[in-house]
């Protein structure tokens, strides 16, 4: 839990690792009805839509890096701004790393720069967060 | 830059599109729909896994209508009514930049519109893009509002 007495630019929020699998893309693209068939069809996915392997969802990426600014508030403050950019694609079979850090603090308004870095060490969505910290937090 | 990349792809026709919304869309929040989503995103807050309340990302695809088997693409992906006919045909994750007004919890009953705000060409690494950011807005029945979203598709 963050404390904003102690918070500075550039201090690291926790990272955590996602592997997907068929498994759990399934389940992500059947809670958002999505049925494209790059989820789940390897042959159509790399014969016909020409991607190297089945595709990782962007938007299941930018809730991975929700949840690193979710799971490093706990319940110390409240996220108003979300956003990020699916800036290359990845692929079923890859060890996502999703991190972040503090970039800018104003008040108890903290912004927070986001990642998801693939093996490769390649940056594929890159995000940012608007939190409001708690008074006192 | 090479030569196709040079051709403009949007046409008048296409770019007509900006300003145009779709039917909004009425959604009930239910506790389970929460839970199922919160398993599959690996969420690790209770109050996301029991339901309390719905993670920030809840509503990704909630802005669509539920189409019929028969009427899905060729992809998977159904045939979207706020969507020019593009002449180009696959479809990438673009990105969202979203605000939140007020938490999502079960029983809600939202409405969702959704507007075309921009269509733009960019050339990619390799081929030209085309971009189509969408605005979404999230309200409850009475129309206090819930979240706002800009969502960019993109078709190469």
């Amino acid at each position: 839990m963050p404390k904003l007495s102690e918070l500075k630019p550039g201090d690291a929020l926790p990272e955590r690792q996602h592997l997907a699998t068929n498994v759990s893309l399934f389940l992500y693209n059947a809670a958002v009805w999505n049925a494209h068939r790059i989820h789940y069809d390897e042959p159509y996915t790399t014969d016909v839509e020409n991607h190297p392997g089945v595709i990782i969802d962007g938007p299941l990426q930018g809730d991975w890096l929700s949840q690193v600014v979710l799971d490093w508030l706990e319940d110390s403050g409240q996220l108003l701004e979300f956003e990020y950019t699916n800036r290359r694609a990845s692929i079923l079979g890859e060890t996502l790393t999703a991190g972040g850090s503090v970039k800018a603090i104003d008040g108890t308004q903290v912004v927070v720069e986001l990642f998801i870095r693939n093996e490769a060490g390649d940056i594929t969505t890159p995000g940012q967060a608007l939190v409001q910290l708690a008074d006192g937090a | 830059m090479n030569a196709e990349a040079a051709d403009n792809l949007l046409s008048d026709d296409v770019r007509a599109w900006i300003g145009r919304s779709d039917e909004p869309v009425r959604m009930e929040v239910s506790r389970r729909d929460i839970v199922k989503y919160s398993i599959a995103t690996e969420q690790r807050n209770p109050r996301y896994l029991r339901g309390d309340e719905a993670p920030p990302m809840f509503l990704f695809g909630a802005d669509k209508p539920l189409t019929p088997i028969p009427q899905l693409r060729a992809d998977g992906l159904l045939e979207d009514q706020l969507l020019p006919d593009l002449p180009l045909k696959r479809v990438m994750a673009g990105g969202i930049k979203q605000r939140y007004h007020r938490p999502i919890k079960p029983g809600d009953v939202l409405i969702i519109t959704r507007t075309i705000t921009d269509i733009f060409q960019k050339q990619g690494s390799s081929r030209p893009l085309i971009f189509i950011v969408y605005d979404i807005r999230v309200t409850t029945e009475d129309g206090t509002l819930v979240m706002q979203e800009t969502q960019s598709r993109i078709n190469r």
